[in-house]
């Protein structure tokens, strides 16, 4: 396997890190304005605010790794992403500080509840739209993307934005169904299901547009003997979908949850599927846009150092704040 | 109208400078807060616990505000300096990767044992998160400045067909010459900055009354790092001139006020420089001074800008002021921390009015001086991005300037609320007696620890 390639895997598996963690971090906020109470929006709240630090990291792992490995790739994807990426980031902002802001107050806690809501279902939504952009392809000239500032917009970017806000709706639930008791478990898995049906419908639409913007998508899809190769992946989503649906009846606590991430993960897949060989579609491929084997050999070493030390720490994080999370877990 | 170029420079200053002020304090926060609880942990004294329960919420509150705007600059590089990405990441996105990867994760994945873990891991295992974050920002730093020296002078590259810088030698690229001088002036300066601050709110809680402990302790630690650090700043400035001298001249010669090449170069320490017309009406100088800094010899001929290629020089109207501001402070904090030491021999430390209120007035003075200083050495850095080899104009995105205009506007409201906000919950923080804050000593009693207010007043 090529040097290149593996950085393209390692970038992946940044993304999809930070896809689930940061989407139910980002589910939280989605989840808040069904969230009445404000004990409630407390106990959510706690249950990501000794984590959601370092799930934000992945997405800075994913930026400075696309910059180091595939420059490129960096340069072009930015600005033709302009609008969506900055919206993003502006969402981020004003949801990041309400972790902190909404306990410095009390007066003014429902103003800074509105801005982790604004923040976290417009940094989604803005998220789903640039994803989508993406799929849709990118024109480059030259060593730069050529097209004008509102290139990201069409009707496909802005249903794959509402599919991410469903999607991460639906982690944020079922992280609140695995991370809460009682009655707020209750109301958690009501919304649970709506947000599972909503994200399931969204899975189907998108896997049956996607073919279609692309003959090589559609070719990737639907030709034989392709085909059989890319067959399990619907089975799957299939099975998994199942699986999900009946652990949210049967109200099993950690299940909804798991099989919500398998269903993210399948998705992902099959979006690495239509793109692969390409890192921008629709022409620029991994090894046109990859840096020179120096950098990425240099810091393929740190990766291979400190992944392994990153992922210990953080599942111990994870394993101190394990278990329900109680009303009076707070240093404020 | 502006062009797209002008707004992204100034989009990527104003995102850039409300940043620096996050992490230049939260940099010195974390090794204070790690002091801290390793005082309280070796001499069990409460009022070390209340000072670092206190402080702790006032970092949570810088820190977050640091990892937001933090995420916002790894991403201006690619929206609007597409070029500079393209050719620079073989060389800087590798130095960044490591920043990510031995800092921010680090400081992430601890930080929250920091802030919520006290009850849960226990006392050691705490701190040990409190000095993983304090490593963090420590290597964050380290690798943030490599990157940024590197474009000063740069080193160990060869470029490309296709015009990219290429590694040839890590070494010199992540040690390259202006990094160590640099990395030391700014570590210095976050300390320095923290210390003012902590110092300024222990001065305004002994205004309110003197004998107040908790404010005790906090002005004299923050006045003991005044007086031991703001001096050898001052040494570590020098160095990191000198090398800028023979790295970037031109720099120089534009903070130095120097249009004209002189042998024996005076001091010029007040005066209007004047770009259009390439001369300083200066004001006040003092004779040959300037070429005895800058060369150790008072005869020795410092080179004007005038006879550097007028494409190739920064402008001095801008970083002549910029630099006398940083320099200015830093004497102001050495003045400060010698007085400290002479009250603190006359055992006057704590009952001089005077000193306490000056303290107070000093507390945003760090601020000041570090970002004075970034527009000293990046303005100095003009015409280029990276310093001789690539230049601003050729570095930045093939992107309309209506959508760089857009993007300003909507970050610069962003951040004076939501900035500004976090601003005034800090001050409302700050306004809070450190020996009356309950919220700090509840977490006491749940260690089961005496929960006894040091109040002797």
């Amino acid at each position: 396997m090529s040097i290149e390639l593996i950085w393209a895997i390692i970038l992946s598996f940044a993304i999809f890190a930070y896809v689930v963690l940061d989407g139910f971090d980002l589910g939280i906020g989605i989840n808040y304005p069904f969230i009445r109470s404000k004990w409630e929006r407390d106990i959510a709240m706690n249950t990501v605010a000794p984590v959601w630090d370092g799930n934000e990291t992945w997405l800075i792992l994913g930026g400075g790794g696309l910059f180091a490995a595939f420059p490129l790739a960096y340069s072009v994807v930015l600005p033709a992403l302009y609008v969506p990426l900055t919206a993003m980031l502006i969402g981020l902002i004003l949801r990041g500080v309400a972790f902190e802001f909404r306990w410095k107050d009390k007066s003014k806690t429902q103003i800074w509840d509105k801005a982790f809501i604004i923040g976290s279902i417009g940094a989604t939504f803005f998220q789903g739209v640039a994803l989508g952009a993406f799929i849709q392809g990118i024109p480059i000239e030259g060593r730069a993307f050529n097209g004008d500032w509102w290139h990201w917009l069409s009707p496909f970017s802005i249903f794959t934005g509402i599919a991410l806000v469903f999607g991460y709706g639906l982690l944020g639930s079922t992280w609140l169904i695995y991370k809460t008791e009682n009655k707020t478990k209750r109301h958690m898995q009501m919304l649970g299901k709506r947000f599972f049906i909503l994200t399931l419908l969204m899975i189907l639409i998108v896997s049956l547009w996607t073919p279609y913007l692309h003959p090589e998508y559609f070719e990737k899809w639907f030709s034989y003997p392709r085909i059989l190769y890319v067959l399990p992946v619907p089975l799957l989503v299939a099975i998994s979908t199942v699986c999900c649906f009946r652990a949210l009846i049967k109200n099993n606590d950690l299940q909804p949850f798991v099989w919500s991430i398998i269903l993210f993960l399948l998705s992902f897949i099959g979006l690495m599927i239509s793109i692969y060989p390409n890192i921008v579609p629709p022409s620029l491929d991994i090894w046109q846009a990859a840096a020179p084997k120096k950098s990425l050999q240099f810091l393929l070493v740190g990766v291979l150092i400190f992944m392994p030390i990153i992922l210990v720490y953080t599942s111990f994080t994870y394993w101190v704040f394990r278990g329900k999370t109680k009303p009076d877990e707070s240093y404020h | 109208m502006f062009e797209a170029i002008d707004l992204a420079r100034f989009q990527f200053a104003f995102v850039v400078s409300f940043h620096i002020i996050f992490p230049a304090f939260t940099i010195g926060l974390a090794s204070y807060l790690a002091v801290l609880e390793g005082l309280w942990l070796w001499k069990k004294e409460d009022r070390y616990l209340n000072l670092f329960n206190y402080w702790l919420k006032i970092f949570a509150i810088a820190f977050g505000m640091g990892v937001v705007s933090g995420i916002v600059m790894s991403y201006q590089f690619g929206t609007n300096w597409s070029v500079f990405s393209d050719k620079t990441g073989p060389v800087l996105g590798p130095l960044m990767g490591y920043e990510v990867l031995s800092a921010f994760f680090l400081e992430a994945g601890f930080l929250g044992i920091m802030l919520f873990g006290m009850n849960k891991v226990g006392k050691q295992l705490h701190f040990f998160a409190t000095l993983m974050v304090a490593f963090g920002t420590f290597f964050s730093a380290f690798w943030i400045l490599s990157v940024n020296s590197w474009m000063h002078t740069p080193a160990g590259f060869s470029i490309n067909e296709v015009g990219q810088f290429v590694p040839e030698d890590w070494i010199q690229i992540i040690f390259n010459p202006s990094f160590p001088y640099r990395l030391v002036h700014m570590l210095m300066a976050a300390y320095l900055t923290t210390a003012f601050v902590v110092g300024a709110v222990g001065a305004w809680h002994l205004l309110k009354n003197n004998k107040n402990l908790c404010a005790r302790t906090m002005l004299s630690m923050a006045m003991w790092m005044a007086a031991i650090v703001a001096p050898l700043q001052l040494v570590a400035g020098d160095m990191h001139g000198l090398n800028t001298l023979e790295y970037q001249p031109a720099k120089i010669a534009a903070m130095e006020g120097h249009y004209e090449t002189k042998k024996g170069a005076p001091l010029i320490l007040f005066g209007i420089p004047d770009d259009d017309a390439m001369e300083i009406n200066s004001i006040v100088e003092i004779p040959k001074l300037g070429s005895m800094i800058l060369k150790h010899d008072f005869d020795a001929e410092i080179k004007g800008l005038r006879d550097f290629p007028a494409d190739e020089i920064p402008p001095a109207e801008i970083i002549f002021w910029s630099f006398r501001i940083m320099v200015g402070i830093g004497m102001a904090m050495i003045a400060l921390g010698l007085w400290s030491l002479f009250l603190r021999f006359k055992n006057l430390f704590y009952s001089t009015r005077l000193f306490h209120q000056i303290c107070l007035l000093m507390g945003p003075a760090g601020f000041i001086a570090v970002i004075a200083g970034w527009v000293t050495t990046e303005v100095g850095r003009q015409p280029f991005t990276v310093y001789g080899v690539l230049r601003t104009v050729d570095s930045v995105s093939p992107i309309d300037a209506p959508a760089v205009a857009t993007s300003l506007l909507v970050f610069i409201v962003t951040y004076f609320l939501v900035f500004g906000a976090g601003t005034y919950y800090i001050f409302k923080q700050f306004s809070i007696n450190p020996e009356q804050d309950k919220d700090a000593t509840k977490k006491v009693g749940s260690l089961g620890v005496s929960l006894k207010l040091f109040d002797k007043a």
